[in-house]
């Protein structure tokens, strides 16, 4: 069994007693513990179901690379499915949950698939499933939907907080073991800014665990002071519990800080995305064991030698009493030996190798272990957890020599490095043979924005496996990074360390290399998605040769760890079917990030309120107040009407409506874009951007202005003013005001910079205010003593007026059709002048209106709108607006465009109003059918509504449509298809159905 | 996630900062334009993998335009340069050269 | 071909598995085809699927520079719908649509297309406008769709939060019959039925060179030699521009980055595929229980299969705030792939100006779903010189004006 030793664990504050549960189980462990070293503590040696045939899965590693030992954390609102149990700190009152099976984690009628394993080999739902058709969607859909998935989904609202930090720095450090720190050194003494990110709470790695001596200090005391070094440097940040999440262009990473995961609810954020740019980055992210490919290999108990040895020395956890070791390299035999030193029973070592290992094994042998060299195992003995191992020779195909009983089994198939990172961004790899391992090849680093390599590799994770070559290679990329951000490095030299001989690994990709399909069948490759050596044979038979098209069919490598323990044995696995070079059949492609991260550190603070910032006008309380239905419009929010109490929407706008036609009505104008072009060149400026002639408009006179994209189409419209000689203000549509500014400067920056113009964007400076209704002039004039009669200031003239101390420019249009003036105030004075306004007028009853009610009113003239008659795909003169296109000019944007055969075609859609038959209104979108079908079937189409209201007015339906030569079809009845098969009739009309004649606006 | 430095106002800024406005150097085509000219300004796009000169604009800084000399493949930019130019400066065409010997864009090489 | 089946997989598991042919052959090239498919992608293989099940014609090699399957098709979020609003697209969209529901059967490959269900968020005014306007469109031209009140959400969808303070659902565009398929499986399957019907699909065959006399083409030269045929087919997205040069044309597209991503799985919590296009995310679960997620493209031309951050920051922002719980989710993976951007963002399935060479790209963001309804209209183009699923979807639309934009009815379209 698996349990708590009485001495031991480097990282265990044993005085402190942690109080967990699992499964509703009362447990205990220590301060330090992670959640799997408390498992172990307590004998939890199954802890999960896997994902296909839901068996029985214990804990394998003792990090970031664990597949099997996932969890529900938490509860209630906190609650977060797949945590790896092996990077969870344990904290007072964790509750956690085994996943994946049903009804409980001993008994799971999932198992079921297990005992039929043998009729689920890799893709047999692309073979089967087929008959009868529905039942893909009734039947097993739901059913592989329910038996896949891991963790439950979180239910709650999120109480946590997520933050951004950005950070610029010289050199970024991934990685707080041995090398990344020795890195950081050197790169710090060079002067460097250094920020060093390490995913554990702890620094050092591993290496305390393997022990050996650094200039002849242990290890550990060396670790100690190159830590204290670091720390006591103003130019290095060290961070702790932050993982190098990913590598991106131009030096940019990503760090991912959990800095509340092991105290849930503490004040502050939970988790922090760093955002970082960084000269160079140095990957010292160590590298992960490889299991070994035998039958029963994911058993509960069978783990990592280094997974055993780590939880032993930092955890004083032993697996199991009787641990048989089985590997191909030296390396295990320090499991070995540590678990000797503990008291702790091994009765043998299968060393797959015929030569046997170099001095460890000697010393194994020394301590009495007993060592079979070129043996293996060839299959593990028991059902949920490991009850003894049947031994065979390497070489053979798997005739079983001798069983030995045991309760724990530490593999070692090798080491690969954690090249990641180095790959995120491009960087390539080359296969080591000699150590039998992808490492970071230098000469195909990923190119930075100079075209120069950015990431450099170090110890480990470059395939410097040992404690002495590890060191010097660190110091090396330290030195390096530093030099190629810019600063010169120091001439120390690296330390050195007692490096022990070691006899070559010899690869193992099968155990034993004849292993018969019975066998294959049950040695893992992917423990989480259940992919056996079987499978991926399987894939290659079939002709999936691709590495990618193995992943994909057989699901290798794409479970929560990304194939961190398997996709190297099962590259190897496919080369061997192939009978390629592992080289030649290469890896898939490493994807950001490397573990993964939380979606809310990712979102940070913009949630809720701080989402989107949303515009508000300088009246913005006052429409609150008055009980606006609010409208989003760009990121504008504009009332749509104003709600009076027990009143509908539709109540608000007839009133409104009827208040502005009969009397006096008010206008939040103060989104509509406000351009000032200015210059000697203005004119010429001005009749390039819009379709009319604009250079000819006099000082103190306003003119409506189209603006078309140089592709034709109708992008923008509004009211130019002319306010001198030079300079003109162009009125643009609320949503527009941004893009047509820089349309503007695009031109004038790219293609016309030696004309002199002069823009400016000036929306957000006025506030603007429409003063609609027969009695707005009355209103207005109580409010100033200059003269704004219809002889001193005519239709579509302009002019500044003084209002109660308030300057404004007083614009006549009448996008309502009535009576009407704009006003354009400073900013700051737009509430002081509404609430004038509403004093003012409060004797003709002023109402404001809102945007609905703008919009039926400019319907009822006639008059488009931006957005509803075009929709980028409009051109002026389908809206017949051919009087506002100069016939004069050469050119203008847009132009040659509209001369394109299909723009001049007289079949386009064309704008018409058009009538219901019996008054109602037509439904908005809905389209003319023609006579027959299209050549695909499709019912001919002759026409569409563009825009359809209620008229409050005219007591009627009424709405404005392109419709094919509808100018041409006055008084035709055309028939509209409604979504529910049935049509409606409505009659072609002129599209001005109020006050045909124009003569209201002029009071 | 490009760095880039606008010419205009020094700053070495992140992508965000920052608006892409497709191809550089394209001379406009007015009504006296053929159709298939007309066509070629509006939609034949270079599209390189490689070499490629572009514009964009400093939209949440200077707000001003400029072109960037980029390789669509690897992402290295070869130098940032004023948009009120004709044609790429020939510094940063023998800068390219030096880097890619026998690139060609459009008549540039 | 032996017919996958339960008692096939019965009959097997008794000898191990070993009895598994190749799902296709990996035979040498030969010199000459009638008809040579550049691109062994989705819309490749369909395209000579449909020359020889619509046709008769099995002369065909496929010729792929990689492992098929390798570009968009095995990037996409799987999404299949067909609620477009222009009559070219809605008719090639919902044409494949309807391919998809009894492909499986057609090509004894289950492709696991399941119809659960699309659903576009209109949470503008303006996109209850464009949306209302979609579902009129549709309705003509036969693609079952309807719009539906933000209660019918939230029933359909239970995890959304409908009343977002930013951007509140006021109510969707729903396609009962979209969904989602397997997008390796489609590759996979058509490989095996044109395998199957004596097509060769060479893969880590590059084409290195088009020749072409007399405003014909004659064959092409690739890694694995000199191919002669009677037509060239070009089906390679991504990689359009340079085709199009080695034939001496070019073409109105820009190549740019588009990411998706997808998180741990967790149990099923979502019914249903739904897109935001205003915040610019969508999202839906795969059946093996991952949230795939999806947004917007990158802005500059990029051929390096990975994208800007920040995007996926904007998308996952948009999605917490749309669906509250996946904030305790965690990103598995995030990947990109090379989309051909066209003038007009539609396709261009096309003459050009060799007469016997065909081009068939610019899918944009959207290529994926269309991927069986593509390969039927384009072989029928490559036969006879004309097809209605393709005729709106020449290279002539953009000297003439003559565009088919999607993206009238709601900001980003695909």
């Amino acid at each position: 069994m698996s349990t708590r030793l009485a001495k031991g664990g480097r990282r265990l504050d044993r005085s402190r007693k942690i109080e967990f549960t699992f499964n509703g189980k009362r447990l205990a462990g220590h301060a330090g513990d992670t959640l799997a070293s408390a498992l172990l503590a307590n004998d939890q040696v199954m802890v999960g179901r896997s994902f296909k045939y839901h068996r029985p899965r214990g804990i394998v590693a003792s990090g970031a690379e664990e597949p099997n030992a996932l969890v529900g954390l938490g509860e209630g609102p906190r609650f977060e499915p797949n945590q790896r149990t092996t990077t969870t700190e344990l904290f007072d009152g964790l509750t956690c949950v085994s996943q994946n099976h049903w009804p409980s984690l001993e008994f799971d009628v999932g198992a079921l698939n297990d005992s039929l394993a043998r009729f689920f080999p890799a893709g047999f739902y692309y073979k089967t499933f087929l008959f009868p058709r529905p039942f893909w969607k009734h039947v097993y859909e739901p059913v592989i939907r329910q038996s896949a998935g891991l963790g439950k989904a979180p239910k709650d609202l999120d109480p946590d907080r997520y933050e951004h930090f950005h950070a610029y720095v010289d050199v970024l450090v991934v990685g707080g073991g041995l090398a990344g720190l020795q890195a950081a050194r050197a790169a710090g003494q060079a002067g460097a800014r250094v920020l060093v990110l390490e995913q554990t709470p702890h620094w050092g790695g591993r290496a305390p665990v393997d022990g050996g001596t650094v200039d002849g200090k242990p290890v550990e005391d060396f670790i100690a002071d190159t830590l204290s070094e670091l720390e006591a440097m103003d130019n290095v940040t060290l961070r702790a519990r932050t993982m190098g999440a990913a590598v991106y262009d131009h030096g940019y990473a990503l760090g991912y800080e959990r800095v509340a995961d092991h105290a849930p609810g503490a004040e502050g954020p939970r988790h922090r995305l760093w955002r970082i740019r960084a000269g160079r980055i140095v990957t010292a992210t160590g590298a992960i064991e490889r299991p070994l490919s035998f039958a029963g290999n994911d058993l509960p108990g069978v783990m990592l030698a280094s997974a055993v040895r780590d939880y032993v020395v930092d955890y004083g956890v032993s697996a199991g009493d009787r641990t048989v070791v089985v590997t191909n390299n030296d390396d295990a035999y320090r499991t070995a030996i540590t678990l000797k030193q503990a008291g702790l029973e091994v009765p043998l070592i299968l060393d797959a190798r015929a030569g046997g290992g170099g001095p460890l094994a000697e010393a194994a042998r020394g301590m009495g272990i007993r060592v079979e060299n070129g043996k293996g195992i060839a299959k593990v003995k028991g059902r949920k957890r490991v009850e003894g191992v049947a031994i065979c020779a390497q070489a053979g195909e798997g005739a079983v020599l001798e069983e030995v009983a045991c309760d724990a089994v530490a593999m070692s198939g090798g080491w690969s490095p954690v090249v990641h990172l180095w790959s995120h961004c491009g960087g390539k790899l080359t296969w080591d043979t000699g150590q039998a391992l992808f490492r970071p090849d230098p000469e195909r680093a990923p190119t930075g924005a100079d075209g120069a390599g950015f990431v450099l590799a170090a110890g480990a994770a470059n395939g410097a496996l040992d404690l002495a070559g590890g060191l010097a290679d660190a110091d090396a990329a330290g030195k390096a990074a530093a030099k190629q951000a810019g600063h010169a490095p120091g001439r120390k030299a690296a330390p050195k360390a007692e490096t022990e001989e070691a006899a070559p690994i010899e690869p193992v990709w099968l155990m034993p290399q004849g292993a018969g399909p019975a066998l294959r069948m049950k040695a893992w490759l992917d423990y989480q998605n259940d992919v056996k050596v079987s499978d991926v044979q399987l894939a290659a038979r079939e002709g999936y040769t691709s590495v990618e098209h193995t992943k994909r069919y057989t699901t290798l490598g794409m479970a929560t760890d990304q194939g961190k323990l398997s996709n190297i044995n099962g590259l190897a696995t496919l080369a061997g079917a192939l009978g390629e070079e592992i080289p030649n059949v290469g890896t898939t492609t490493f994807r950001p990030p490397y573990t993964p991260i939380s979606m809310a550190s990712i979102a940070g603070d913009a949630r809720g309120r701080t989402f989107q910032p949303i515009r508000r006008t300088p009246m913005h309380d006052r429409h609150e107040a008055n009980g606006a239905y609010w409208e989003p419009v760009g990121h504008w929010r504009r009332p749509y009407c104003y709600l009076r109490d027990g009143e509908s929407v539709e109540d608000a706008l007839t009133r409104e409506i009827n208040q502005t036609r009969a009397s006096l009505g008010l206008l939040d104008a103060s989104t509509l874009g406000k351009i000032i072009v200015k210059g000697p060149d203005a004119g010429r400026f001005m009749d390039m951007m819009y379709t009319n002639m604009m250079s000819t408009l006099k000082p103190g006179r306003c003119r409506y202005g189209l603006m078309c994209s140089e592709n034709g189409f109708l992008m923008d419209d509004g009211v130019v003013a002319r306010l001198d000689e030079d300079t003109f203000l162009c009125h643009t549509t609320s949503g527009g005001a941004d893009r047509v500014h820089g349309h503007m400067e695009e031109w004038l920056q790219t293609e016309w910079w030696d004309w002199q113009v002069y823009t400016a964007n000036l929306t957000e400076q006025y506030a603007q205010v429409g003063v609609v209704g027969p009695k707005s002039r009355e209103t207005l004039q109580k409010l100033t003593d200059d003269d704004i009669s219809a002889e001193a200031l005519t239709f579509m003239g302009w002019t500044e007026i003084d209002l109660r101390g308030i300057p404004a420019r007083v614009f006549r249009i009448a996008f309502a059709g009535e009576l009407s003036f704009e006003l354009a105030v400073p900013a700051n004075q737009g509430r002081a002048l509404w609430d004038m306004l509403m004093e003012a007028g409060a004797e003709f009853n002023v109402m404001p209106y809102g945007t609905e009610a703008m919009h039926v009113m400019r319907a009822e003239k006639g008059f488009i709108m931006i957005g509803d008659e075009t929709d980028g795909t409009v051109i002026p003169q389908d809206l017949n607006l051919h009087w506002a296109i100069s016939k004069k000019k050469d050119d203008y944007i847009g132009k040659r465009a509209q001369a394109r055969s299909h723009m001049t075609s007289p079949d386009r859609w064309r704008l018409v109003g058009l009538e219901t038959l019996d008054g109602s209104v037509l439904p908005d979108g809905i389209y003319a059918v023609g006579e027959g079908t299209n050549a695909n079937g499709q019912r001919n189409m002759i026409g569409r509504v563009t825009s359809t209201y209620h008229s409050p007015t005219l007591g009627r339906g009424i709405a404005m449509g392109l419709v094919k030569h509808g100018p041409e079809r006055m008084g035709e009845v055309l028939e509209f298809g409604k979504t529910d098969g049935t049509f409606v009739k409505a009659r072609i009309v002129e599209p001005v159905f109020y006050d045909k004649d124009g003569e209201k606006q002029n009071g | 996630m490009l760095q880039l430095e606008c010419p205009n106002c020094g700053v070495t800024a992140e992508e965000t900062e920052f608006a892409q406005g497709g191809e550089a150097h394209l001379t406009r085509r007015g009504p006296e334009a053929s159709e298939q000219e007309f066509h070629d300004y509006l939609f034949a796009k270079e599209n390189p993998r490689g070499v490629h000169f572009e514009r964009w604009r400093h939209v949440n800084g200077c707000g001003k335009w400029f072109h960037v000399a980029r390789c669509t493949a690897t992402l290295e930019i070869f130098g940032t340069y004023s948009a009120q130019t004709l044609e790429p400066p020939r510094e940063i065409r023998d800068r390219i050269s030096k880097k890619r010997p026998g690139w060609s864009w459009r008549e540039f090489a | 071909m032996k017919r996958y089946s339960a008692f096939a997989i019965a009959r097997e598991a008794l000898r191990h598995h070993t009895g598994w042919e190749r799902a296709w052959t990996s035979p040498e090239p030969r010199q000459r085809y009638d008809v040579v498919i550049i691109g062994g992608g989705g819309h490749g293989l369909a395209t000579a699927y449909y020359l020889g099940k619509n046709f008769g014609i099995t002369n065909v090699a496929v010729l792929e520079k990689g492992w098929i399957g390798g570009g968009n098709t095995g990037r996409n979020t799987t999404i299949i719908r067909s609620n477009y609003l222009q009559d070219p697209s809605a008719a090639i969209y919902e044409k494949s649509r309807g391919l998809f529901e009894t492909l499986s059967q057609d090509i004894n490959f289950n492709l696991m297309f399941s119809p659960r269900g699309v659903m576009m968020l209109a949470q503008t005014q303006h996109e209850v406008r464009g949306y209302t306007r979609t579902a009129h469109a549709n309705a003509l031209q036969g693609v079952d769709t309807e719009f539906i009140g933000p209660q019918r959400v939230k029933e359909l969808c239970p995890i959304m939060n409908i009343e977002g303070p930013r951007y509140p659902v006021l109510g969707a565009l729903w396609q009962p019959r979209a969904g989602t398929g397997r997008h390796d499986a489609l590759v996979w399957g058509f490989a095996r039925a044109c395998s199957d019907m004596g097509m060769d699909i060479i893969q880590n065959c590059e084409v290195t060179g088009i020749h072409s006399e007399d405003g014909e083409v004659s064959g092409v030269s690739t890694t694995r030699g000199d191919i002669a045929c009677d037509k060239l087919g070009i089906v390679v997205a991504g990689h359009s521009g340079r085709l199009a040069e080695m034939a001496g044309f070019r073409l109105p597209i820009e190549s740019v980055a588009l990411q998706a991503l997808v998180s741990e799985p967790i149990k099923p919590c979502m019914d249903v595929v739904v897109m935001a296009n205003t915040v610019h995310g969508y999202m839906s679960q795969s059946d093996k229980g991952e949230m795939v997620i999806g947004g917007g493209a990158d802005g500059f031309n990029n051929y390096t299969q990975r994208g800007s951050f920040h995007h996926i920051e904007e998308t996952v922002r948009a999605l917490c705030e749309t669906f509250p719980v996946i904030n305790r989710l965690k990103m598995l993976r995030q990947w990109g792939g090379i989309v051909d951007m066209t003038g007009d963002r539609s396709p261009i399935l096309s003459k050009t100006p060799l007469g016997n060479c065909f081009i068939n790209c610019g899918w944009g963001t959207g290529g994926w779903k269309a991927t069986p309804g593509s390969g039927w209209g384009f072989a029928e183009l490559m036969v006879r010189g004309y097809s209605p699923l393709t005729a709106a979807f020449g290279l002539e639309r953009f000297r003439e004006g003559r565009f088919i934009d999607e993206s009238v009815a709601a900001g980003v379209a695909h």
